[in-house]
């Protein structure tokens, strides 16, 4: 299923920070918890994770450290920060009430229209 | 099904294709190839063979001008190189960083205390001005043989000459304030810079390649020690004028300290800059001849009008000549310059014909203002002076006449680039021979007049 660019935008930064807030993960775990979350059915471009993880970063929400990985290679792993914490919850809300709202514009939208036959 | 190799060879080609992206560093391709060797290794699990599974996977990972764009999005400073003079990194690199910036500093120190003893011990202004390339050039050599780890061999190629030159502008019987003297005063800098040059190449003297690097060195060096001295005066205006307000007079001060000191320890410093950005900061010498190449031929263009209306020429003396050299020494420097920034397999440009263009009116300024100049030197016979000119306008001449019949070739398709590129470093050392000649044989032929 295609979802629109700025939805998948938009939800990007809360379920990473969601993601993370669950303990700490890296780059391409965090895409495959993605992946399970939705099904399969929201696809992100992977590279574009990177940028976004690091203007998380940026913003103090998340920490980065380097590691080694099973087979040795280096990677990055990534940890929410207290300020991350403070502004999932935030975000949290703001989708409560985007979801409320919508949720309730699809209720009425499945009613049939009360006043249309009057005009008929 | 695709080897191991085959893929390892694959994901260093897609590295080097990502890494040529600015915004994105190192640090982040690693990051990025951690990601695309888990998902190669979960398709290939899956049942695909690794050629399909990098596909896919760098198909996933998507593409690379978009998340370059991010990445310049969120780290726009990144698009400006940044020159990490001494490195912050607690390893090997950083302690030989530090030591470097501690034998720089000793250097141009050094440099500084032996111009400040010359001025000091030394009362003939003209003795301290011929020796004052020999006082320097040493602290120079000596960073270059600290940094490029000179064998003794080369150290001797180094030592012997300069002090031949050393021997030979003290000791000589010139004639006070005759021409030969200054000549050779003027020619000793040349000759040591050339010395610096085989310093610099570590003695690979003979490498093209390695002399083309000195002939970019020499361009950076230039703009960096100019750069250098504009904001030591900034910085010594602003010094002055503040102590000026409270009645303290700094300039002997300067004088006696701050020049002395300043000027010699600043070359070497921007020796030592130049060194540092070498791979990081893109060459500025070369950009400069994009600008003033046109600029350059619309003045040589007004110069062979203004010569040629003006008829015969009434004061056609020496000063003329050297005016010309240095307009010769400026058509050739834009000339290797842009050479040296150039990519030897690239197609002929635009740009190439410009410089087909400044060579040619350069060449035809000279020739009319040789023939005038023979002329001259016909009736009123050859001064030391007159024959250092035209010497080098000689030799100026053949080099550029040579280099503009390569430039047609190679806009002709019949030549590689590669020839001329080897003509301009090939050529090189007859400068360097040509200046030690002025300073040892001139005096001989002209009996220290």
């Amino acid at each position: 299923m295609h979802i629109d660019k700025d939805l998948v935008a938009a939800s990007a930064t809360p379920l990473v920070l969601g993601i993370l807030a669950d303990g700490e993960s890296y780059g391409y775990a965090i895409l495959k918890r993605v992946n399970e979350l939705s099904g399969g059915r929201m696809q992100w471009t992977d590279g574009m994770l990177y940028p976004l993880l690091h203007r998380l970063e940026r913003l103090g929400y998340i920490a980065s450290s380097w590691g080694v990985s099973e087979v040795g290679r280096r990677r990055k792993h990534y940890g929410i920060t207290q300020a991350g914490r403070d502004a999932l919850a935030e975000r949290r809300e703001q989708w409560t009430v985007v979801a409320d709202a919508l949720k309730q514009v699809w209720q009425a939208a499945q009613q049939p229209p009360a006043v249309a036959e009057g005009w008929a | 099904m695709g080897t191991d190799a085959g893929l390892e060879a694959q994901i260093g080609q897609w590295r080097g294709y990502i890494q040529r992206r600015q915004a994105i560093t190192a640090a982040d391709v690693d990051e990025m190839e951690d990601h695309l060797r888990e998902q190669v290794a979960d398709l290939a699990a899956s049942g695909l063979d690794n050629e399909e599974a990098f596909l896919v996977a760098v198909k996933r990972i998507g593409s690379v001008d978009a998340i370059s764009h991010e990445f310049a999005r969120e780290h726009s400073d990144r698009l400006w190189k940044q020159l990490v003079l001494v490195s912050t990194a607690p390893d090997d690199a950083g302690e030989r960083s530090w030591h470097e910036l501690a034998v720089v500093l000793g250097l141009a120190v050094g440099a500084g205390v032996a111009v400040k003893a010359g001025l000091a011990l030394i009362d003939d202004e003209m003795v301290l001005a011929r020796n004052l390339g020999l006082l320097v050039f040493p602290f120079l050599a000596a960073y270059f043989a600290w940094k490029r780890r000179l064998t003794w061999r080369v150290g001797v190629m180094l030592l012997v000459p300069a002090a031949v030159l050393a021997i030979v502008l003290n000791v000589y019987p010139f004639v006070p304030d005759g021409s030969t003297l200054v000549l050779a005063a003027v020619h000793a800098p040349v000759v040591l810079w050339f010395l610096a040059g085989l310093a610099y190449v570590g003695g690979r003297w003979r490498s093209g390649n390695r002399r083309m690097d000195f002939v970019r060195f020499t361009g950076e060096l230039a703009i960096y020690y100019t750069l250098l001295a504009l904001g030591g005066s900034v910085l010594i205006g602003l010094t002055a004028g503040v102590l000026d307000l409270v009645g303290i007079d700094i300039e002997p001060f300067l004088e006696d300290w701050v020049l002395p000191f300043g000027a010699p320890g600043a070359l070497v410093v921007a020796a030592w800059l130049v060194e540092a950005k070498q791979n990081v900061v893109e060459n500025i010498a070369p950009v400069l001849t994009r600008v003033f190449t046109p600029i350059t031929i619309v003045m040589l263009l007004g110069l062979l009008v203004a010569l040629t209306s003006a008829g015969g020429f009434v004061d056609v003396d020496r000063d003329l000549l050297i005016l010309m050299d240095a307009i010769l020494v400026l058509v050739l420097a834009l000339l290797l310059y842009s050479i040296s920034a150039r990519d030897v397999l690239a197609p002929p440009d635009l740009f190439d014909r410009l410089q087909l263009v400044l060579v040619g009116a350069a060449l035809a300024v000279d020739a009319v203002m040789l023939s005038a100049m023979l002329a001259r030197i016909a009736e009123f016979g050859f001064s030391p002076n007159k024959v250092a000119a035209l010497g080098l306008n000689l030799l100026l001449l053949v080099h550029l006449a040579w280099a503009a019949w390569l430039t047609g070739g190679f806009l002709r398709g019949r030549r590689p680039f590669a020839a001329l590129e080897r003509w301009q470093t090939a050529y090189l050392p007859v400068y360097g021979a040509w200046a030690a000649a002025v300073v040892v044989v001139f005096p001989l032929v002209f009996g220290f007049a």
